[in-house]
């Protein structure tokens, strides 16, 4: 009945969601050590964010994007070795408690079941809520490494607005590619380096990334663009289209004209797959965001569901790509296999390269005008609904995130409420005085994207009895 | 400490709040309990259809009556309940769709009720431009509509709350026991009343069961999926006849399409889940009678855990058992529109153990226990 080619399987021991580092890394340790495995995502190829389009470099392009994103080409050429089943331009758009995955791929959509589950759908964006931020114009520092990665395109005359070393990287890159950014507006507070201080000596033993950081910073610095540092008060202006970004530092307002705007403010774990699991989270209040629960070995608190890569907390592709052997091999011990490497290895390797963490998290952490933004600052994109909207339905009772969506349709647009998420509940929590952890997140409910109801009506599903 | 009350009602969904309210302005004073929050199950979260349209003829006067109230409930409660008056119109796909309706028509209209009416093929294309051109006609009740849920639910209990009704949330009954008047445990504090409601929708049964009434709810999870928005096409509510559909196009141009197909329901989790394998036909047919959903994207889906009974009306009405108990559940999916109406019933049967409507075919014993 249904109609999969022979390339496609139906039933996985193993399904990966995400051919990022953590995905592929995962993928090929699963499958070395016996079990089948499909790995699924949704891009064009393999590599995922940080070493996306990796199979196809040019030596230019990786002479821009550097050493760091080089290393994954290693991964992907193991991956292409090994008997994992890739299906690449695969949306999971939804999975339901018997582990069944529903599928969109080229237009069409159909089922997989799996085991276990491992997702490695890594991070998103903080979102940079400000005044202005959802002019045409406005994208973020993400977006433009991606059109970079992709097809080689540098943004000109973008002005960085934010903080956090992906800013400085992608302000490296786009130097070394010679158009580099009109200005970078850094919006690291005062006094955050007294605060990261106590944790250097831990992140002296993870000085690579360090020296690495520093060096980066230093190119930028040296390139003559202007860097305005501890910048507030920050807002873009503009009727449709963004024509300018308005800020004070060192307690002078500075207006710098563009019509590019890019946002930045570190990124976070992308729940949505681990939130329509109904997985448990935790806030962590050093990141500043939730964390899927989970036990040592990458499980959560959902049988059969595991988490590798940014998607468990930030870390970064070599810790991604560690925890991603780590969980395969959890799940080889547990279904009887011997398992293809050690495991202590990994763990030891996994800690020392998140000995710098800390301290990042605490140089980095947000500034307050992206947790707490003005009354008149629109927080849910899609719906357009303000802060202040959010602070009213609480005052009507509104206790947390999924009431404030029934009141005022926030986080029901197309985003699902990735985008605005955590502003949301950091707004309900302020406002009710609650902790993140009573306030909660979202339900996330399917499609997690978008498809066509045509395909709906044409679903292949699987027919298989139900557990 | 123990707290007492003339009533209490157990569930803060539309039907436990609404009776709540018209107990107060009868002068009652009402304890409602709620285990999580009031609106949080189907109440706050179903299509929000107001449709008398095509009821089980036994529900008619009671959804007559409702329907008479909701034309007055924002002006009640002094709230925006989202409340917009529209068609809820039935497409008939041929001939004998249409003839069925017709006899449908005849026989309300010898009940004494004239809201339904048939729409020939121009009638229902005046009111439908967009529909396909196969549809022959329609059943229709122009003077029907929608309603935010979330926000009707909510006020309600705020109005209750204002006339003196105090909600405990977060609070679950656990047990009942009737000596001279009702005590009600729950997991926090001891509550004592004459009479109780039991309002607690898909967990209704378990609660009758506890007393010893057998009433087979079952938990169901109605699936409705949303898509992007399109430009204005359709301001009625349209089902369609031989197939199961409701189709809605919402103020700001997203449609909610629903209608009959069911995921998982759990009552002991509280959570709901979709099954698109299920919903295939169902994109289907909104397809086949709005060809411009050909190029709709769903972006969304929801679902919520609802009672339903084995015949498909709700138990609305007295204990067959216990005196001073009253029950009002197993709405099964259409009871959004009849929750004005029938607390107002409810409050008046519950204060003066009379009422004008004829109950008997929402009798709690009209389900024979597996055993007899
Ligand atoms: C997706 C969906 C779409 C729908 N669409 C429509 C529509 O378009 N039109 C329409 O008319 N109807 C519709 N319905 C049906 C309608 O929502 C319900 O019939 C109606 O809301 C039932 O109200 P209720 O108060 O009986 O139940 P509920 O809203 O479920 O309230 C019962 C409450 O009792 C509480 N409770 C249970 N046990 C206990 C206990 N032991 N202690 C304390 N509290 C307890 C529960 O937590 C719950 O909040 C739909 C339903 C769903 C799920």
């Amino acid at each position: 009945m249904t109609q999969h080619s022979p390339m496609e399987p139906t039933k996985v021991d193993v399904a990966v969601i995400g051919a990022g580092p953590a995905g592929m890394a995962a993928a090929v340790t699963a499958s070395k050590a016996g079990l089948s495995v499909a790995l699924l995502d949704e891009g064009q190829s393999l590599g995922g964010q940080i070493y996306r389009n990796i199979e196809n470099g040019t030596p230019f392009r990786d002479g821009i994007l550097g050493r760091d994103y080089v290393a994954g080409r290693t991964l992907a050429q193991s991956l292409r070795a090994s008997d994992v089943t890739y299906l690449p331009r695969t949306t999971v758009w939804n999975i339901s408690t018997d582990n069944m995955l529903d599928l969109s791929r080229d237009g069409s959509s159909s089922q997989l079941i799996a085991d276990k589950i491992i997702v490695a759908t890594g991070a998103v964006e903080r979102p940079s809520p400000m005044p202005g931020w959802t002019l045409a114009g406005v994208t973020t520092v993400g977006a433009l490494q991606i059109l970079l990665k992709a097809s080689g395109v540098v943004q000109e005359d973008a002005v960085l607005v934010g903080s956090g070393p992906l800013m400085w990287l992608v302000a490296a890159q786009m130097i070394s590619a010679g158009t580099p950014p009109k200005a970078i507006v850094e919006t690291t507070p005062k006094g955050r380096m007294a605060q990261a201080m106590p944790h250097i000596l831990q992140a002296l033993k993870g000085h690579r990334y360090l020296t690495k950081g520093l060096s980066m910073i230093r190119q930028v610095r040296g390139a003559g663009i202007p860097i305005y540092n501890a910048a507030t008060n920050v807002r873009i202006n503009g009727g449709e289209v963004a024509e300018s970004v308005t800020f004070i530092s060192k307690g002078k307002e500075h207006t710098i004209h563009s019509n590019h705007i890019a946002l930045h403010q570190g990124v976070v774990p992308n729940q949505q797959v681990t939130r329509l699991l109904r997985c448990d989270h935790k806030w962590d209040a050093s990141q500043h965001c939730f964390r899927p629960v989970l036990d040592g070995q990458g499980k959560t608190s959902v049988p059969d569901v595991y988490v590798a890569g940014d998607g468990a907390g930030i870390g970064g592709a070599k810790s991604a790509a560690l925890m991603g052997r780590l969980v395969a091999l959890a799940i080889a011990q547990e279904k009887g296999k011997a398992l293809p490497e050690r495991v202590d290895r990994l763990e030891a390797a996994l800690a020392s390269d998140g000995a710098v963490r800390p301290f990042l998290e605490a140089m980095y952490a947000p500034a307050p005008q992206f947790v707490k933004p003005a009354k008149e600052t629109i927080v849910c994109r899609c719906e357009e609904v303000t802060a202040g909207a959010i602070q009213e339905a609480v005052d009507l009772g509104a206790p947390g995130p999924n009431q404030v969506k029934s009141f005022l349709r926030s986080g029901m647009g197309p985003c699902q409420g990735r985008v605005c998420g955590l502003v949301v509940a950091s707004i309900i929590a302020e406002r009710r005085k609650a902790s993140m952890d009573e306030t909660g997140y979202y339900r996330i409910r399917p499609p997690l994207k978008p498809i066509p109801l045509s395909e709906l009506a044409n679903f292949q599903p699987l027919e298989v009895a139900q557990k | 400490m123990t707290q007492t009350a003339d009533l209490i009602v157990i569930g803060g969904g539309i039907h436990g709040s609404s009776t709540a309210l018209f107990a107060a302005l009868r002068g009652m004073s009402v304890i409602v309990i709620e285990k999580d929050t009031v609106a949080r199950h189907a109440s706050g979260v179903n299509a929000g259809g107001v449709r008398r349209l095509g009821r089980h003829l036994a529900e008619v006067p009671l959804s007559q009556h409702s329907m008479e109230i909701w034309y007055g409930l924002q002006d009640m409660l002094g709230a925006d309940c989202g409340f917009q008056i529209a068609p809820q119109i039935k497409v008939a796909e041929n001939e004998e769709e249409l003839d069925r309706h017709r006899a449908r028509v005849q026989t309300l209209n010898r009940m004494g009720f004239y809201h339904e009416t048939i729409l020939d093929q121009p009638q229902v294309r005046h009111y439908l431009p967009a529909v396909a051109d196969h549809v022959v006609g329609g059943l229709a009740s122009l003077r029907d509509g929608f309603a935010q849920p979330f926000w009707t639910t909510t006020a309600i209990a705020r109005k209750a709350t204002q006339a003196g009704v105090v909600f405990k949330e977060g609070e679950r009954v656990l047990s009942l026991k009737r000596e001279t008047d009702w005590t009600v445990t729950t997991d926090q504090d001891i509550y004592q009343a004459p009479k109780v409601l039991n309002a607690a929708g898909a967990w209704a049964g378990a609660l009758a069961g506890s007393l010893g009434e057998y009433a087979p709810v079952e938990a169901i999870a109605p699936m409705m999926i949303v898509t992007a928005r399109l430009p204005k096409f359709c301001d009625a509510v349209v089902g369609a006849t031989g197939r199961p559909l409701s189709f809605k196009q919402m103020p700001n141009g997203t449609v909610v399409i629903g209608g009959g197909r069911r995921g998982r329901a759990d009552t002991a989790t509280n959570t709901s889940e979709m099954l698109f394998p299920e919903l295939r036909n169902t994109a289907a047919t909104a397809m086949d009678i709005f060809p411009i959903m050909r190029g709709a994207t769903i972006v969304r889906s929801w679902s919520g855990v609802e009672g339903r009974m084995p015949d498909d009306i709700p138990v609305i009405g007295p204990s067959a058992l216990h005196d001073g108990l009253y029950h009002s559940f197993g709405f099964s999916a259409h009871g959004f529109q009849m929750g004005p109406g029938t607390g107002e019933t409810m409050a008046g049967l519950i204060e003066t153990g009379a009422t004008q409507f004829d109950l008997s075919a929402f009798a709690i014993d009209r389900f024979a226990p597996p055993n007899t």
